[in-house]
């Protein structure tokens, strides 16, 4: 075991891992975040996107030893300190981006890490940006409604698609 | 996964050090060879994590003009930094994956693993490039030995990559979407003394260039140059997602569609 230290949503952690423990695994079994989720395990449905350093990443494509030191990001931090949701967890509501939401935490930290480097991004933009991100439910519609909603743009043209 | 002690040294001497122990792996970023250690296709006793070197990460252009990548960089930072100065390879980074796949997959990680689909190998045989390793520098033409086999010895880093500066370049992947590979992809770069044309994602042998169309080109840089000429799909690849005929005929077509995009 290696004791292994970070910040997951700006609080200081730390644990003792093994080399091989992924940090979707630190996340959820010895932080109890079960917010990010693991779908396929390897590395293609996007449900356990997180921020490492500022970057989405696939934290089950990750070990956790590797983010030793850094700055993580999960879906616990996105809501605004009061505890409503923030602008893009709002957005998927009101446009009903989601059905069944097993793929909305890591819909959410993609969205949230595309917004941060291009804050009103096209339609196109948006469904390439979710190339790693599978939804079985939505079409994906909707989840890009709620991307558009969230860069402050119109999303009439995609509901008329 | 099986268990593994993990190092994660911060220069190149350590790494190798470290690869010098028994039944030890050198891990890039991970986004191959993570699945293939949870599929127990693969046991190492110990992983020496590459993202620690500092020396081994970002783009520069060297003083002959050429670029050289540092073989830690990751995809994302190659489509950022490249863009202005090798736009072709900076597009190709640009689609490799996903997103967060191209956040921590490193550009030595892609070509010491040789994924006989994967897209770099097609830039860096296309290219010319010369591999930098820890120990010595190997044309691409003497790098990729065959599907998931190099010219690297066990212990061996691949420090940077060094890619000419084409006067032209494209590159056309026909995109597997269930995997994000290529199903075939072909890179095309026109050079003051000749061109170069590599094609992934569709023959056994992993990577390799096309002669017959260098030529052709070489002569004359128009899609219509190499109209007449056809891949033997003898040694193409043939599964469920196409056959070795339609992987044979794809070569051609991406090959016209690179020279027509490159101008």
């Amino acid at each position: 075991m290696t004791q292994v230290s970070m910040t997951v949503n700006g609080k200081s952690v730390s644990g003792d891992v093994e080399g091989r423990t992924l940090l979707s695994s630190f996340l959820r079994d010895h932080l109890s975040l079960t917010g990010t989720h693991v779908g396929c395990d390897t590395g293609q449905c996007g449900a356990c996107v997180v921020h490492v350093d500022g970057e989405a990443v696939k934290s089950c494509n990750m070990l956790a030893l590797e983010a030793d030191g850094a700055e993580v990001g999960t879906i616990e931090g996105q809501a605004n300190a009061d505890g409503s949701l923030n602008v893009i967890q709002q957005a998927f509501q009101d446009h009903h981006g989601l059905q069944c939401g097993f793929c909305t935490p890591g819909m959410v930290m993609s969205a949230a890490a595309l917004l941060k480097d291009n804050p009103r991004p096209t339609e196109t933009e948006i469904r390439e940006y979710l190339e790693g991100n599978i939804c079985r439910c939505t079409g994906y519609h909707n989840i890009v409604k709620a991307i558009m909603a969230a860069s402050g743009q119109d999303v009439g043209a995609i509901a008329a698609e | 996964m099986y268990s593994f002690e993990f190092e994660k040294p911060s220069t190149v001497a350590e790494a190798v050090a470290a690869l010098g122990a028994e039944e030890a792996q050198a891990l890039g970023g991970g986004q191959t060879l993570i699945p293939t250690l949870k599929q127990r296709l693969a046991a190492p006793a110990k992983l020496v994590s590459l993202s620690g070197i500092a020396e081994m990460k970002g783009v520069c252009v060297e003083d002959d003009g050429s670029l050289a990548i540092g073989g830690g960089t990751t995809h994302a930072t190659v489509a950022r930094e490249a863009a202005d100065k090798y736009p072709a390879l900076a597009e190709l980074a640009s689609h490799i994956g996903d997103p967060a796949v191209r956040n921590r997959g490193t550009i030595g990680g892609s070509l010491a693993n040789n994924d006989p689909s994967a897209c770099y190998p097609a830039a860096v045989l296309g290219s010319g490039a010369t591999i930098r390793t820890n120990a010595r520098d190997i044309a691409a033409d003497d790098f990729f030995q065959g599907m998931f086999t190099t010219a690297l010895s066990d212990a061996e880093i691949i420090t940077s990559v060094r890619f000419p500066v084409p006067q032209a370049a494209n590159y056309q992947k026909f995109l597997q979407p269930a995997s994000r590979f290529a199903l075939v992809g072909v890179f095309v770069a026109r050079y003051a003394d000749g061109v170069r044309v590599a094609v992934t994602g569709a023959s056994e042998d992993g990577v390799f260039r096309w002669g017959e169309a260098e030529q052709a080109l070489s002569r004359e840089f128009r899609p219509d140059a190499v109209m007449g000429l056809r891949i033997n799909p003898m040694n193409m690849i043939g599964d469920l997602h196409g056959s070795k005929e339609y992987r044979a005929h794809l070569v051609g077509v991406l090959t016209r569609r690179a020279v027509a995009a490159a101008g």
